[in-house]
């Protein structure tokens, strides 16, 4: 009796922490953020319920375009850090040697230990009028004028894809490392070409890792703020940067309440239809990695 | 490998990965070099090899060391992480135990909770930690005429807001760590009279000491880059990734970033090798 008392008091005192952590700082807050988008301003400090300011949000084309953009762009975004890094990723696991493997992994982690501010000012150093590169074409004589790379959205994207691929190829490499070659030797045996045994074989195997990546990626490019800012300038129209501008620029927090609703929705769609798709849960891809 | 390709795809694969690993380099080598470079803008031409932005303590090239502003940020960030890392592996570990160890309804279900933060995008808990801790300091202020100065924008909230996802890293950490526990050493430690808190110190802890190790180091680096969900709680005690990027936004940079920009990458890389040295233990397992 006194033992089954003791194990339900540990328990309890093993969920506490988790309740707390749960409803005080991701619950509450959520709700609070709902109610507060909620609340439409009628005059200076009355406030009605009412749905105001999503209907602004609908009725002001700059300010779902831009969602609209950021959704569109994060999934380019997610789909060429998938076909960037997947063949890294199936180096580093399969045809690396035991020796070189370790150190590419490494070298692949390294980047994300550095903060996002630090690689965008590196690429800013990098593509800028007076950057490296601009410098570097003008005196080997391939242009005569300064050039500048920053400020567009190609920029942008290849700044994103920079800062996320390691999400992709961590989970990718982690996967693929569980592969036994022999199905893939089994594939080239039955006659599959190299491209039947990577579609038939190898992709549903990594299916997990790859939804895993995809996910994560797509959440952190959606979310981004500093990249798109400061490799896309001021005209860069993230959803984030509308998110900023509503709180801080504009003070007007009930607005910016919805949009941050509307962003998370927006990327929990998503993330939803994408493990829908391809049949995974949350449990066997974000939690494994 | 399962079969030899073609020698040409091979090299072709190879210089491709090689190229890869120098996109993957590049922008961190740019940040980096223009620490050690004798001019007033981090840009090329080479001027010379210069210590100045990490020692000068004269304006114009104020270096690092000698930065008042830059040197208070590093302070706060370091506080801060320190703060989380502490909470984060605390609760990482209590939520260990309890999802490797309990028996509760709805485990799994709570066990996807746990893992949501992580992909909740981090300017979102920014903003709606702010508005619940905002709203709580106007209801106590107006109700009851009570001042409570730590539920407005400053460190305690850029804690609690890195802390409310970070603790997800450090719990799948130790929780990986934990299920590959052999239940047999707690046996035989209470087979042989322990009792239960001294099996949990001398057993059980010890085992976890090198994932709580590293989900720490993980989590202090991840709280001292973290820059979306401090940007919107942050108040007076400003970290530094927010004060480098005032700088870097308003003012227009001088070397001296990069100075901070190369010690940083220094520290967290050592950070990071420890962290790995200390998960290669693999004397208990």
């Amino acid at each position: 009796m006194v033992q089954k008392d003791v194990r339900r008091l540990t328990l309890i005192l093993l969920f506490a922490p988790f309740a707390m952590w749960i409803a005080l700082l991701i619950i509450v807050p959520h709700i609070g953020m709902v109610a507060l988008s909620l609340r439409e301003k009628v005059a200076p400090r009355v406030y009605e319920f009412g749905l105001g300011n999503y209907i602004d949000f609908i009725n002001e084309p700059i300010y779902w375009n831009t969602l609209l953009r950021t959704g569109s762009m994060s999934l380019l975004v997610t789909a060429l850090a998938l076909l960037i890094g997947f063949p890294i990723a199936y180096y580093i696991a399969k045809i690396a040697g035991n020796r070189t493997r370790g150190a590419l992994f490494l070298l692949c982690l390294i980047p994300l230990w550095v903060s996002d501010l630090i690689r965008a000012f590196g690429w800013i150093l990098l593509l800028r009028e007076t950057g490296v590169i601009s410098t570097f074409l003008q005196w080997s004589g391939l242009v005569s004028g300064p050039i500048e790379f920053l400020y567009n959205d190609v920029t942008v994207i290849i700044g994103l894809v920079y800062t996320v691929i390691l999400f992709m190829i961590v989970p990718l490499v982690s996967t693929l490392d569980g592969m036994d070659d022999s199905l893939v030797e089994a594939g080239y045996n039955l006659g599959g070409s190299g491209f039947t045994v990577l579609r038939r074989i190898i992709v549903p195997y990594a299916m997990p890792g790859i939804v895993s990546g995809c996910i994560v990626v797509f959440m952190l490019t959606a979310g981004s703020y500093l990249t798109p800012i400061l490799l896309g300038g001021k005209n860069s129209s993230w959803f984030t940067e509308q998110i900023y501008d509503q709180f801080i620029t504009r003070f007007n927090w009930e607005s910016g309440a919805a949009f941050g609703f509307l962003l998370l929705a927006f990327t929990s769609t998503v993330i939803w239809l994408g493990l829908k798709l391809s049949g995974q849960t949350l449990a066997n891809t974000v939690a494994k990695s | 490998m399962a079969r030899s390709a073609p020698a040409p795809f091979v090299w072709g694969y190879r210089a491709y990965v090689l190229a890869f690993f120098l996109f993957l380099a590049a922008p961190l080598v740019a940040a980096g070099t223009f620490a050690f470079n004798d001019s007033l803008f981090p840009a090329l031409p080479w001027q010379g090899f210069t210590l100045d932005w990490f020692f000068n303590d004269t304006e114009p090239k104020l270096g690092m060391f000698h930065d008042r502003r830059l040197l208070r940020g590093l302070y706060y960030s370091f506080v801060i992480a320190l703060m989380v890392s502490v909470l984060s592996v605390f609760v990482g570990t209590t939520n260990a135990f309890l999802f490797v160890r309990g028996q509760f309804p709805f485990k799994n279900a709570l066990y996807i909770v746990m893992v949501i933060p992580l992909v909740i995008p981090g300017v979102i808990l920014g903003i709606s930690i702010l508005v619940i801790a905002s709203n709580m300091a106007n209801y106590f202020d107006r109700s009851l005429g009570i001042d409570l100065d730590f539920l407005r924008p400053g460190i305690f909230l850029v804690v609690l807001g890195q802390f409310s996802f970070i603790t997800t890293i450090t719990s799948l950490v130790i929780t990986a760590r934990l299920k590959k526990f052999d239940a047999t050493m707690e046996e035989a430690a209470l087979n042989l009279g322990a009792g239960r808190a001294r099996v949990l110190r001398t057993i059980t802890l010890p085992f976890l000491r090198p994932a709580m190790i590293a989900a720490g180091i993980v989590a202090f680096l991840v709280s001292f880059e973290n820059f979306n969900t401090t940007l919107f709680l942050v108040g007076s005690e400003a970290p530094l990734t927010i004060t480098m990027y005032d700088r870097m936004a308003k003012v227009g940079s001088t070397p001296v970033l990069n100075a901070v920009s190369f010690v940083l990458m220094v520290g967290s890389g050592l950070l990071a090798l420890v962290s790995i040295a200390v998960q290669r233990d693999k004397s208990v397992r």
